[in-house]
């Protein structure tokens, strides 16, 4: 069962290097993921704290159900650029969680240092990575490099999972598998995950099915990159630091041989 | 250590002195940076100040990684997460490394066609090019066993693929890979090994980059115009050349400055660009990835591997006259491996008396059609191996050969060079004048 | 040399020192992550610090939990063990010291600056005999009641002090605190 389902999440997209057209991939495992646009995207793109606050209910209330997060340690659920959680929030949370204990040889719930627990009850992959595991699109000519603006697709494709059901289901192998358009073989063995309302946000916040794909898919883009605003910061920082230093040896080089180019005729 | 005449170093007190009789390594240091290099090197000499950026990067970033990573099939995928969520900049530093891996082999192919087209190669530098080939060929034997190291489903298909090649190896191919990967598949002893020679290689790699530098410091750099350096006197040498230090090292370093705004620019914006989502799922020896695509670096030679499959007749002659010894896994594992041979070899194959392309009306095109063939490999290698890109891998893997076996040594006969100017001076004098009015130049 | 060539000379040298600055700059930026990513890891850091829940220990019993690598004690002393730990007068003491990482260095080993509370019924202590690193045994063991090491016989009374054999210093006191009624942070 595990291998199964391993297998035909391997087979999902499996994005060329350098992204190279995907126009050109088999035409049966060829999909569209529609760009949405998301707070995190681009050079100066930052995570929406409220948005991943929201994204990590649901994924409590609703993934967590089948779905690990094995690499992410509770702690860090209180890092700044983060979900940003208060210490006593994140214990709060942790708590809700049973984790085993292999000193105690028994479960107990989680403490802050712990990580999310895995979940292998029904096979499904662990998330902690997945928005970095799958690519949504490869332009502009194949080359990737629209990457750099609006991201390589990985949240938008789990995104269009999460929301692009056609309510077909059907039997196979002993297993049901439900349609979905954004899914390269067309059927897929998760139900349909979210609804309209499904969960409610203690501050109001607007729930379609829409709306809860969108808060799961920000923070599990966390889950996967949390060091993804510092790292902007320093690739900015950095940046700017190399322009300086390229006009200041541009212009040192340019005196340096100066003389050497100009020499008087002898 | 070089044959041209230039300053040497003079120990002047004491100390200087009495370090110089026991050990000259200040002349030594002296005579490398001071090197008189030829004034009208162009913006293609700048590869190989970052290509020792590169490696001096890679093996400190690498040093540091494996402080935190963990050699073991059940534990590296996690250490490397390890390192990307716990270590202080550890994110920083794996993608500085991976990314590190790109920049490397981009300025060694900048390098490479550099001196194809210069005919760096040619008499008397052909150890300093044999010495680069090998370079080369080490450097993709570590980029290959470090992309393997993350345990990702990349990671692993790829050792399974590429350990594969060897199997083909009629009669004893099976025995080869067992012992390259210490069992029957790819598993943890795999992963040990390729540590412990990722680890050893590139210190290897720095040898040889001396023994690089120390050949053409002998010989004296190659240049745009393939005229040698006068070196009859001081005063011929001083109008050709510049010293290395501060002239060459300025310029080179402006340019690796622009080189890494734009590799921070990747570092910081997009870092994942040059992987594949694919290393981002732990290696699963049960469920192969639909597209197994190596890095971008090894796609031409890769298209060259896939390109001569059974139908092709040179592979069912070559079938034909071995009793079938050499089938068409076997032959494409010889054409991807003689691909790399047949560069080793060319300054043998190249028969003209020319150095600089730039003087060779006919190689230039042909030059300008490998280039393109080059690209489109590394295009066609990233492609599924059927249809239009089987057909289009076939023909650029044909012109690789024939560009060195056939054209390289016919063109030498058949072309007509152009005139080359008599020294460097007057090729540098040609792009910039002497100043004649000593008023203007106060300004 | 005309005024022309000085200052063209000058701003030659500005140029020449920005660029070396600059340089020196980012040389000594991309120096500092090879330096500190060889301090404690976000994961060891967080486990500097740690919460013990003590509400299921009885009177006369103690709780060993890990911390920073090493067994920590806590134990909840009866009325009888903190009598006979107040008890005694500081001559008969081989290390006159608290070893209390909470407290001044300097303060002499009465009962009251080892203990955390003020009546003495919580004892906290790294179980790591100062001899040779043993980690002693506990339970009213050894002459005087309180910890017993068993690698080279040295007695420790009920309030973690040596008392007897090998060992030169009281078992050490860590930085120890309630943040709530039945949870003990360390660190």
């Amino acid at each position: 069962m595990e291998h199964s389902m391993a297998h035909k999440h391997v087979v999902i997209l499996s994005a060329l290097f350098l992204g190279f057209a995907s126009s050109c991939l088999a035409a049966g495992s060829e999909v569209h993921i529609e760009d949405v646009s998301f707070s995190f995207e681009g050079p100066f793109g930052t995570f929406d704290q409220q948005q991943l606050q929201r994204g990590l209910v649901v994924y409590q209330e609703v993934c967590a159900a089948c779905h690990g997060l094995r690499y992410v340690p509770f702690r860090t659920l209180g890092d700044e650029g983060g979900v940003g959680l208060s210490a006593n929030a994140v214990k709060a949370f942790a708590s809700n969680f049973e984790i085993f204990d292999a000193e105690l040889d028994d479960f107990r719930p989680a403490i802050p240092t712990d990580h999310f627990p895995e979940n292998d009850s029904v096979g499904a992959p662990d998330l902690s990575l997945m928005t970095k595991a799958r690519a949504g699109f490869h332009g502009p000519a194949g080359t990737g490099l629209a990457q750099l603006l609006r991201g390589s697709g990985g949240p938008e494709y789990l995104a269009s999972i999460l929301v692009n059901y056609t309510g077909e289901e059907k039997e196979e192998a002993g297993s049901i598998l439900y349609e979905n358009t954004a899914f390269s073989g067309g059927w897929l063995s998760m139900a349909p995950p979210l609804s309209d309302g499904l969960v409610e946000y203690a501050d109001g916040s607007p729930n379609s099915a829409h709306d809860l794909a969108m808060d799961v898919t920000a923070f599990l883009t966390w889950a996967a990159e949390p060091k993804m605003m510092v790292r902007k910061r320093m690739g900015l920082t950095a940046v700017a630091l190399l322009i300086l230093l390229s006009v200041l040896l541009y212009l040192t080089n340019k005196r340096l041989w100066a003389p050497i180019k100009n020499q008087r005729e002898t | 250590m070089a044959g041209i005449p230039h300053d040497r170093y003079e120990p002047k007190s004491g100390m200087e002195r009495w370090l110089h009789r026991r050990l000259p390594i200040v002349s030594l240091l002296y005579d490398t940076l001071m090197i008189p290099t030829p004034r009208n090197l162009n913006w293609m000499w700048i590869w190989g100040i970052v290509l020792t950026f590169c490696l001096v990067h890679q093996i400190v970033t690498g040093i540091v990684l494996a402080m935190h990573y963990t050699p073991h099939a059940d534990m590296a995928f996690a250490s490397i997460e390890h390192i990307m969520r716990n270590v202080n900049s550890g994110w920083a530093l794996r993608y500085l490394h991976t990314n590190g891996a790109s920049l490397f082999f981009l300025a060694a192919y900048f390098h490479l066609f550099r001196g194809l087209y210069y005919g760096s190669y040619k008499e008397p530098r052909e150890i300093t090019w044999i010495i680069g080939m090998l370079i080369y060929v080490l450097m993709m034997a570590t980029a290959f066993m470090g992309y393997v190291l993350p345990w990702g489903q990349m990671s692993f298909w790829a050792a399974t693929v590429i350990s594969g090649l060897f199997g083909a190896i009629p009669g004893i191919g099976d025995t080869i890979q067992t012992w390259l990967l210490g069992g029957p598949a790819v598993d943890n002893a795999t992963l040990n090994r390729f540590f412990s020679l990722h680890y050893l290689l590139p210190f290897v790699i720095a040898g040889l980059v001396v023994v690089h530098i120390w050949a053409f410091h002998t010989t004296g750099n190659n240049n745009p115009t393939g005229v040698e350096v006068r070196r009859t006197s001081r005063a011929e040498v001083d109008r050709d050349t510049v010293p290395f230090w501060p002239y060459f090292v300025i310029k080179d370093l402006f340019a690796l400055a622009v080189i890494l705004t734009v590799f921070f620019a990747i570092i910081g914006f997009m870092p994942n660009y040059f992987g594949h989502p694919d290393n981002y799922i732990e290696a699963n020896p049960l469920a192969t990835p639909e597209h197994i695509v190596p890095e971008w670096y090894f796609l031409p030679f890769y298209a060259i591997l896939r390109a001569f499959t059974s139908d092709v007749w040179i592979v069912q002659l070559t079938s034909f006259i071995t009793g079938g010894i050499i089938g068409a896994k076997f032959f494409g594992v010889i054409a991807m491996f003689g691909s790399i041979f047949v560069m080793i070899l060319v300054p043998w194959l190249d028969t003209s008396y020319v150095r600089s392309g730039r003087y060779r009306p006919m190689f230039k095109w042909w030059f300008a059609l490998l280039v393109l063939d080059f690209i489109v490999l590394t295009w066609a290698g990233s492609r599924p191996a059927e249809g239009i890109y089987a057909i289009i891998a076939l023909a650029g893997a044909a012109y690789w050969f024939i560009f060195f076996l056939i054209v390289l040594p016919i063109l030498g006969v058949l072309e007509k060079p152009l005139k080359q100017p008599k020294t460097i001076e007057e090729d540098f004098r040609a792009h910039y004048p002497a100043v004649k009015d000593t008023a203007t130049l106060s300004r | 040399m005309s005024e022309a060539n000085q200052v063209e000379g000058t701003r030659r040298d500005f140029i020449y020192y920005a660029t070396a600055s600059t340089g020196a700059i980012a040389g000594g930026a991309a120096v500092w992550p090879l330096i500190d990513q060889m301090n404690p890891s976000a994961d060891v850091q967080a486990l500097s610090s740690i919460d013990v829940d003590v509400s299921g220990i009885d009177p006369g019993t103690q709780l060993t939990v890990k911390w920073l690598g090493k067994p920590v004690f806590i134990r909840r002393r009866t009325q009888t063990e903190i009598d006979s730990a107040r008890g005694i007068s500081m001559e008969d003491l081989v290390d006159t010291l608290a070893r209390n990482g909470n407290i001044d260095r300097e303060a002499i080993a009465l009962d009251e600056n080892r203990s955390l509370d003020e009546s003495g019924e919580w004892l906290v202590m790294v179980g790591v005999c100062s001899h040779l690193g043993c980690v002693p045994l506990g339970d009213e063991a050894g002459e005087f009641g309180g910890w017993f090491c068993p690698c080279h016989g040295s007695h420790y009374d009920t309030s973690g002090r040596i008392r007897k054999g090998p060992a030169p210093e009281n078992l050490e006191v860590p930085k120890a605190a309630f943040i709530d009624e039945s949870t003990i942070r360390l660190g």
